[in-house]
Parts: C-alpha cells; sequence; structure tokens
C-alpha cells in the first residue's frame, strides 16, 4: 500500500497539499488558544495585585506570565509557514483572493509586531522599570494585541467562508477589495471571532486549573493554586457559556451562509421545518436543530438532498439546484475564457461589455463550472457530523466541569459541599481535571474540523474549488515537506512541553 | 545620557531586561532557530513562489488563466 502510495503520489499532490495545509494549521493552533486564554488568567492575577498590592498576588501573576511566555515563544512564526503553503501549493487560489487575503494578514504582522512586541518587553522586564499601573495595562495590552491578532487571521478565513466586499477584475484575474469595511466586519467574521476567542478561553482555564490541581496533588503552591483555580474556574464557566451562545449565533450564520455544511454536520439528507437536533444518529432532540439554525422552533432547514435539487427559503426566493449552478459556473468560465481571447484580439468593446456582463451575473457561482458532479460538492459527512458531536459534547461536559469546580471551591451549597476542601481531594479527582487538557485541545481543534471539512469543496466558497486552487505541483515534493513538517513540529512541540513541564514542576518564585 | 531621558528609558529596559534573561536565553535560541530553520531553510529550498517561478513580471495574470481556465 506504502508502495502504492509513492508510486501514485502526483495524482494525489492536492490530498497532500490539503493534509500539510491541515497539519500546520493544527500544529499553529496548539498555541495561538493557550496564548488568548492564558492573557486574561494573568491579567486577572496582575490587577488582583495591582489593587492588593499583596506580593502573593504579583509571584501568581509572575509564575502564570512565565508559562505564557514559553507557549508564547513556541508559537512564534508558526503561522508564517501557512503563508509559504499559500504561495508554493496554493498558487491558483493566493492570486485569485489578492488583496482582499493579503490586507487582513499584512495587518495582522504589523499589529502583532509592534503591540506584542512592545508590551511583552515591557510585560517581562518593566515589573522594576515601570510603574504598575503601565505595567498592568502592558499586561492587558499583550492579550490585547494576541486578540487583534487573532481577529484579522479569522476575517481572512471568514472571508473564504463567505466572500464580501469584493469584485472579480477579469484583467487582473484577481478578486479585488471594493470595502474594506465589508470584509473586516463581515458578520461572518463577527461571529467567527466571537466564537472561537471565547473557545481559546476555555482551554487556558483548564489548563490552570489542571496545573493548579498538580500542585494540589502534590501538596505545594496551595494557595497560588487554590486562587488560580478559582480565577480559572471563574473564566472557564463565563467562556463555557459564552462559548455555547456564541456557537449557537455562528450556527444561524453557517445555516445563511453555508446551508451545506449545516446539512453536513446534522447528517441531514432531507431537511424541512421543526427540525430535530441529532445527539447521536437515531437519537433527537426535537426542534433543537430547526431553533438552532432560524431561531425559530418551526423554522425551515435544507438538507443535502434539498440543496442539491433546489429549494424554496423561509423568505420565498428559491435557491437554484445544484444543476444550474453548474450551469451558471460554466457560463462564467466560458465568458471569462472569451473575454480574455476578445481583449488579446481588440475586440469591439459593446462585445467585450457583454462578456463581462456574463462573467459579473454568474460570477458568485463560478466554482461550480469546474464541478463535473453534483455529488462532488457534498463535504464528508461523517467527518462534520461526528466532529461537531465532540464539540459540543466537550463544551457541555466543560461547563458542568467548572460548574462543579466552583460549587466545591466556594462550598455552595454549603449544606452539601461542607465537607470536601478544594485542597484535600482524592487524588483522582485532581487527575480528571488534568485529564481534561487534552480533550479542551480536542474540542477547540473539532471546531475547527467543522469549519474548514464543512465548507468542502471549497477553498473560497462557491467560487474556487480546491482542486482548481491548487498548483500545479509534484505531489512528491508536497509529500516530502509534509513530513519534514511532520518531524519538526513533533520536535518543537516535546522541546515545549519538556520546557513546559520543567517550570510547572519548578514552581513558582516568591518573593518572600 | 540623562537617566530620566524616554529613550535612556527604553534601552535601559531592554539592555536590562535581556541581560537578566534566564529561562528567556532558553526561549530565545529556540526562536532564533526556529525562525532560521523557517526563513532560511522552508523558505529558500522548500517553498518557492510558484507563479513567480513560472511567469515574468506583468505576466502573472495570463499564466495564472492559463491555469485556471485550462481545468474546465
Amino acid at each position: 500500500m506504502t508502495t502504492d502510495l509513492f508510486l501514485n503520489i502526483d495524482a494525489s499532490s492536492i490530498n497532500w497539499a490539503r493534509a500539510q495545509f491541515a497539519l500546520t494549521a493544527i500544529y499553529h493552533w496548539l498555541f495561538v488558544p493557550l496564548t488568548l486564554g492564558l492573557a486574561v488568567i494573568m491579567g486577572i492575577c496582575e490587577t488582583c495585585w495591582y489593587r492588593t498590592r499583596d506580593t502573593f498576588w504579583r509571584d501568581t501573576a509572575q509564575f502564570w506570565q512565565k508559562l505564557f511566555g514559553i507557549n508564547f515563544a513556541m508559537g512564534i512564526a508558526t503561522g508564517i509557514i501557512l503563508e509559504f503553503e499559500f504561495g508554493t501549493n496554493w498558487s491558483n487560489y493566493s492570486w485569485f483572493v489578492g488583496d482582499i487575503f493579503g490586507a487582513p494578514l499584512a495587518i495582522e504582522g504589523i499589529v502583532a509586531f509592534f503591540m506584542e512586541s512592545t508590551f511583552v518587553a515591557v510585560m517581562y522586564f518593566g515589573w522594576k522599570k515601570v510603574s504598575p499601573g503601565f505595567h498592568l495595562a502592558s499586561t492587558w495590552l499583550t492579550g490585547l494585541g494576541a486578540t487583534i491578532s487573532a481577529w484579522w487571521i479569522l476575517v481572512a478565513n471568514a472571508w473564504m467562508q463567505y466572500p464580501v466586499g469584493c469584485a472579480f477584475n477579469p484583467d487582473t484575474m484577481r478578486n479585488e477589495m471594493v470595502s474594506f469595511l465589508d470584509v473586516a466586519l463581515s458578520p461572518f467574521a463577527i461571529d467567527k471571532f466571537c466564537h472561537t476567542v471565547i473557545s481559546a478561553w476555555i482551554i487556558g482555564a483548564v489548563f490552570v486549573v489542571a496545573v493548579s490541581c498538580w500542585y494540589l496533588m502534590k501538596k505545594r503552591e496551595t494557595k497560588l493554586a487554590t486562587e488560580s483555580i478559582k480565577i480559572a474556574a471563574t473564566v472557564g464557566l463565563v467562556a463555557s457559556l459564552g462559548a455555547a451562545m456564541t456557537g449557537h449565533k455562528s450556527a444561524q450564520s453557517v445555516s445563511e451562509v453555508q446551508p451545506m455544511k449545516l446539512a453536513a454536520m446534522e447528517a441531514l439528507y432531507d431537511g424541512g421545518p421543526e427540525q430535530g437536533l441529532a445527539i447521536i444518529p437515531g437519537v433527537k432532540v426535537p426542534y433543537a436543530l430547526s431553533f438552532m439554525a432560524t431561531n425559530d422552533f418551526a423554522g425551515y432547514v435544507p438538507g443535502i438532498n434539498d440543496i442539491l435539487n433546489g429549494y424554496a427559503k423561509s423568505d420565498g426566493t428559491l435557491e437554484p439546484s445544484v444543476d444550474e449552478k453548474i450551469e451558471r459556473g460554466k457560463q462564467a468560465i466560458t465568458a471569462l475564457a472569451n473575454y480574455r481571447k476578445a481583449k488579446k484580439e481588440g475586440a469591439d468593446p459593446a462585445l467585450l461589455n457583454e462578456y463581462l456582463s456574463t462573467i459579473n451575473s454568474n460570477m458568485k457561482y463560478f466554482g461550480y463550472g469546474y464541478v463535473k458532479d453534483k455529488n462532488d460538492v457534498v463535504p464528508p459527512v461523517w467527518v462534520n457530523f461526528w466532529a461537531f458531536r465532540i464539540m459540543v459534547g466537550l463544551g457541555c461536559l466543560f461547563i458542568l466541569f467548572f460548574a462543579v469546580i466552583l460549587a466545591v471551591t466556594y462550598k455552595f451549597p454549603k449544606a452539601l459541599l461542607q465537607k470536601y476542601d478544594i485542597t484535600t481531594l482524592p487524588d483522582w479527582h485532581y487527575w480528571v481535571a488534568i485529564l481534561l487538557v487534552p480533550l479542551a485541545y480536542i474540542a477547540s481543534e473539532s471546531g475547527w474540523l467543522v469549519a474548514e471539512f464543512g465548507r468542502q469543496p471549497w477553498t473560497i466558497q462557491d467560487m474556487l474549488p480546491t482542486w482548481v486552487a491548487v498548483s500545479d505541483v509534484e505531489g512528491f515534493s508536497v509529500a516530502l515537506t509534509f513530513f519534514l513538517f511532520l518531524f519538526l513540529f513533533t520536535l518543537m512541540l516535546c522541546v515545549e512541553i519538556n520546557i513546559l513541564l520543567k517550570q510547572i514542576k519548578k514552581g513558582p518564585e516568591y518573593t518572600n | 545620557m540623562d537617566r530620566k531621558n524616554v529613550f535612556y528609558r527604553i534601552y535601559d529596559l531592554y539592555v536590562d531586561g535581556f541581560r537578566s534573561m534566564t529561562l528567556g536565553r532558553t526561549l530565545w535560541a529556540i526562536i532564533l532557530i526556529k525562525l532560521f530553520i523557517i526563513f532560511v531553510i522552508l523558505k529558500l529550498f522548500f517553498f518557492p513562489n510558484f507563479i513567480k517561478e513560472h511567469a515574468s513580471e506583468g505576466e502573472e495574470p495570463e499564466f495564472v488563466a492559463t491555469q485556471i481556465l485550462n481545468q474546465q
């Protein structure tokens, strides 16, 4: 099988390019959410120090800042590799999206460099150099800088899922930005940002609770662990509830913009009104899917077959069948080819305008012109179905987990929890908290699986399928760099975890 | 230099900060090695700009048009 895989490697260059991109994105996403989550918790710890001037809080803040720094250092530049891959493996895509994708990424780079590097320096080097207020502001601004960076990356990603604020230029073969605000403040981007960043806080909270529980299990750093658990569990509970709410809003965005993704998430083949939400195959919560997608228990949710064959939307408009979209896509491609040929030959402007008109009126279905079989526009259903359930299931588990942790920590309700002390629980309680760290990552990566598998086969929704976006590169060279990355990423991850564990084992450095 | 001068204070923040690093030295070493691998080895030898390699300046739209339109 291995021999066959390598002999036929060119035929699968697109799969290697996709696998490489997925590997790099998943690796990059190991660092980003912990950076965003720890930023909030270390900011709160330092705020406690600023308000009380108790050195315990400064030591606690410095300890979490140290772990933040290790994670930050390991994550630096891992996202740059994605941009390299755009230029080499996805060159048609890179050219086709042009400035629209480039602008948010450029802003992200500038913001990340100037804001984060400035305030990170003050945060680590400035304890005895700047005023407490300025230092506190720098700590929060470090987190804000990372969050703003995430904003621009998510704007770029959201545009691929919901291309707005652009117009295709057949002369340059690029989509050009016509409204920066439409791109930057796309409702899809806002929903994606809120859900992604809030869910990142959950990872930070789970991590802090887990490290604290390890200390409690080892009967050391009791005060730091207890106080950190109070802060992290509060952040975690708020974030878990927030993730549920923003997830509901995201589902509505998806149902409007990418109904095929929602249908795949639910393995819903034949839709209709009053749809139930599947917990597992065959077990449904009545009306819940309709409510999740439309905010109406009787709302209409199209299934995969409805989308393939065309359906009437809730506002009465008709969504064309995929066959019709394929036809319109072919018209756009033919008109584009004719336009470019005619322009070279110096054809009559009236003829050029006719081609332009055909291109513009069918451009939103441009990508369908490359679809040979209408079933090719159905994303992998089982991946979406289970990834969605893993994400939501673990999200519900985190709500319960943080609520229980807070109840035990604050002994509320008193009658029930009086006898429990968070510092003297049996070890298996602490192990449960520690084992939730990988689950938090699995939940977060599952969310990305839903987002990215669910929009297949599109690199740009409805406009550019993956097999047109990919470069005409040799599959072997992509496979080679895939395994090179796999080796490098594994090595770097081992180094990070090793440094992180050593510092956790070493513990905080107390002033007194 | 006047030690109250804002530029001196910024300079002092960075110089003193870098000098007194402990764990930071290891992290910086890892960052620099990583940046070298990413920008020198990976970028130069494994990730060329595909379009620039196949189309001269100004010819990129024609190259991409050929790539995209021929796939129908």
